[in-house]
């Protein structure tokens, strides 16, 4: 802390006590901040509540009751839970696209705006982790997970790879976050020694989480579907569609609601990776469903039961058609040289959500799902999720968009009136 | 409500009126603290059946000769309470120079199913979800293709034009399962069994994604087994009644092959199909059929190492 010179507050002694006494001042500050807004904001929060309570009852009860309120059986082991969880990886990986064009190619405007993107990864991590704790059927017994105090089978098992890096990726942004806010609360200019290292190590950790959740799947030589070397660069081909296209609606939603200017650039460039991450992303896709349809055997029966059906169980099928439909349309719309165009932002968010849904598909139902269909003894058990997955579901996915819609709150006024730094 | 000028000029604007607003915020807060509470309220519940003791308990394998005694007595204890059933759980260990393998001879199995029956018996299994860690297939003749089997076969059997294939833990010496386990709650012992300590697991099913044999089971709700089902002889890593929300697996019955008896699906075949050993015993059954019958196991390209063998006459 050595590196602060310059201190607002005379009346402190020294600049180590300072932060003792205002950096809790600064949370305090910003959680009051974060709780003031106008009555659509109050409604927002109160739904985003109702629903996450509805959400917290259904888990309680899983709990209480067991599992088998789920649809899952032993054939299909994993769900709608580490569906979203998959995907919810990959936003938080998706929001590194802002930080990339913002520090590696020292574009300005995206400068101003970049904590969007940090603040989404943070609330995605925390939704990951809630995923996960609801798939557990002990949750209780989550301290055995835990280095030191736990049994941590690391290396060797993948998932405790995945706790470190997810658990890294939530610290280092909570980190960039917090520096940034915090100093623009004291009022000083950021010390980039105290934060442009971490920005760049979380492009790499970025990266990472995903792979190391594609790892967990294709890592698995007894699930033929998952097992092929493109899942990690399909993960994150597909996590560049929908962290931007995410990012992209909120800022829609931030200049029309807070008036917060310099987004239109940041939205631009970001279009602009979408342009291109989506047609790799279908690439990708077509690459997988050459090799698996054109060679055949026993290998094609998951792909075969996604898209056709096997033996007459076509559950999937619709699921998978509306996703190739949205990905597709999404990247006809991303093609359009005019879809930039002021009077043409309803589109760009329309094609937005289509790649965002697309995306939540393909990454959810579409991959976890037809790992387990047929099953490792070529069963057909069908999984469709149950009312009570719905509600956890819903219940997390509130609750990550109400940590959102605070953190975007706290750094309001940073993105009102962006230092120049 | 007026807000102020930004004369003292820090970056958050200052909200006037703090008392009031506080008052309301914390109003609303703690409305919305009771009404969490009120909705995790069956968690309540859930935390009654379950003691501090068996919360802290710490790795099967950590435990010193007193703490498993402890641990043993309070499971015994709850299998009284929870089942009505007076069960004696035994700490059964590997006995040195022993690997155990399996056999199944896929000429004379003809599917008949008694080997899952005595399974589910033999193992306390849920009698609600008719559970069992032995899944057989009926295959058309000339394939090895899983993909053209039926596990739910029903009527008469044997079928002239069909083979039955039993698969059930293969025991793999190269165990994918135990590889992914997050927490060490899955191991493999010196005798080749693959254990579960069902009270370290946490449920994540990682393992039960992993094995290429569909050999894992999770418990997706309590076990009901009636009072007089309960088989009483029991050992801490094989069958006695499995706590809701973990994994569970064939032990190769570790309960009764470690005491010298054969494991219950073997006793209850009446084709003979199926043969059991310990590998290193130069004199065993086992280890002269390995080395003159026409042996393979199940998806060896996977590179499991299964001690699990199919052989035909």
């Amino acid at each position: 802390m050595s590196s602060i010179t310059t201190t607002p507050q005379p009346n402190e002694p020294n600049g180590k006590q300072s932060h003792i006494t205002s950096y809790p001042k600064f949370i305090g500050r910003s959680l009051w901040l974060a709780t003031e807004g106008s009555f659509a904001f109050y409604a927002w929060m109160t739904m985003l509540t109702a629903l996450f309570l509805v959400g917290a009852n259904a888990w309680a009860n899983q709990v209480a009751g067991g599992m088998i309120a789920t649809n899952m059986t032993d054939q299909v082991s994993w769900g709608l839970y580490i569906a979203n969880f998959t995907f919810m990886v990959g936003l938080a990986a998706g929001g590194v696209m802002m930080v990339i064009p913002a520090y590696l190619y020292h574009d300005r405007k995206m400068h101003d705006v970049v904590i969007i993107g940090e603040l989404l990864a943070i609330a995605a991590i925390v939704m990951c982790l809630m995923f996960v704790v609801a798939d557990l059927g002990r949750p209780d017994r989550f301290w055995h997970m835990l280095p030191i105090v736990g049994k941590f089978n690391w290396p060797i098992s993948m998932l405790t790879w995945d706790v470190i890096v997810l658990n890294g990726y939530l610290l280092l942004n909570l980190h960039i976050c917090g520096y940034l806010l915090y100093m623009r609360f004291l009022g000083r200019k950021p010390n980039p020694t105290w934060y442009i290292p971490f920005v760049m190590l979380s492009i790499v950790w970025a990266i990472s989480i995903h792979t190391v959740t594609a790892f967990l799947y294709c890592g698995l030589g007894g699930r033929p579907f998952w097992n092929t070397a493109l899942l990690a660069p399909r993960f994150l081909a597909s996590a560049f569609v929908s962290g931007p296209a995410f990012i992209i609606v909120s800022m829609v939603l931030i200049k029309r609601l807070t008036g917060v200017g310099g987004l239109d650039q940041p939205i631009a460039t970001l279009t602009k990776i979408i342009r291109v991450t989506i047609l790799i992303n279908l690439l990708m896709v077509a690459s997988e469903l050459f090799t698996e349809f054109y060679t055949g055997g026993s290998h094609v029966s998951a792909a075969k039961y996604l898209f056709f059906g096997l033996h007459g169980k076509t559950a999937l099928v619709p699921w998978t058609w509306t996703a190739i439909g949205l990905n597709v349309t999404a990247a006809l719309l991303f093609l359009w040289p005019g879809l930039l165009r002021l009077r043409w932002r309803p589109l760009l968010v329309t094609a937005c959500l289509m790649a965002f849904v697309g995306a939540w598909i393909e990454k959810g139902m579409g991959l976890i799902i037809p790992g387990f269909v047929p099953s490792t003894l070529h069963e057909i058990v069908e999984y469709v999720p149950s009312q009570l997955e719905w509600k956890v579901t819903v219940g997390i996915w509130a609750f990550g968009l109400m940590v959102f819609t605070v953190a975007l709150k706290t750094a309001l006024p940073t993105l009102k009136h962006p230092a120049e730094h | 409500m007026t807000t102020t000028e930004n004369a003292r000029k820090p970056s958050l604007p200052i909200v006037e009126n703090f008392t009031r607003r506080a008052a309301v915020k914390g109003g609303f807060a703690t409305l919305g603290a009771a009404a969490f509470v009120a909705a995790v309220s069956p968690l309540r519940q859930a935390a009654e059946d379950k003691s501090a003791a068996e919360f802290m308990q710490q790795h099967y394998t950590e435990l010193s000769p007193q703490q498993k005694a402890d641990v043993i007595a309070r499971l015994e204890a709850e299998a009284k309470e929870n089942y009505g059933a007076d069960v004696t759980i035994a700490d059964d260990r590997p006995i040195p120079g022993t690997k155990f393998v399996y056999a199944i001879n896929l000429s004379v199995c003809n599917g008949n199913g008694k080997c899952v029956e005595a399974c589910h018996k033999e193992n306390n299994h849920d009698r609600d979800t008719n559970q069992s860690y032995i899944r057989v297939l009926e295959m058309p003749k000339g394939t090895m293709d899983m993909e053209k089997g039926n596990t739910t076969y029903t009527g008469a059997v044997p079928q002239d034009d069909k083979f039955y294939l039993p698969v059930q833990c293969q025991q793999c010496d190269e165990p994918p399962c135990v590889d992914v386990c997050p927490v060490k709650a899955t191991w493999k012992e010196e005798d080749g069994i693959v254990v579960v300590d069902y009270n370290w697991c946490i449920g994540c099913r990682y393992c039960e994604a992993a094995c290429p044999y569909h050999a894992r089971r999770f418990n997706w709700k309590k076990p009901e087994v009636p009072a007089d089902e309960v088989n009483p002889d029991q050992s801490y890593l094989s069958n006695r009644i499995r706590p809701v929300g973990v994994v569970e697996k064939c032990t190769y019955c570790l309960h009764r092959t470690r005491r010298g008896k054969l494991p219950a699906c073997l006793e209850a075949c009446p084709t003979g199909a199926r043969v059991f050993g310990n590998i290193l015993d130069k004199d065993s059954n086992i280890r002269w059929i390995l080395e003159n019958k026409r042996v393979y196991i199940l998806k060896e390209e996977l590179g499991t190492k299964p001690a699990f063998f199919y052989y035909f006459d």
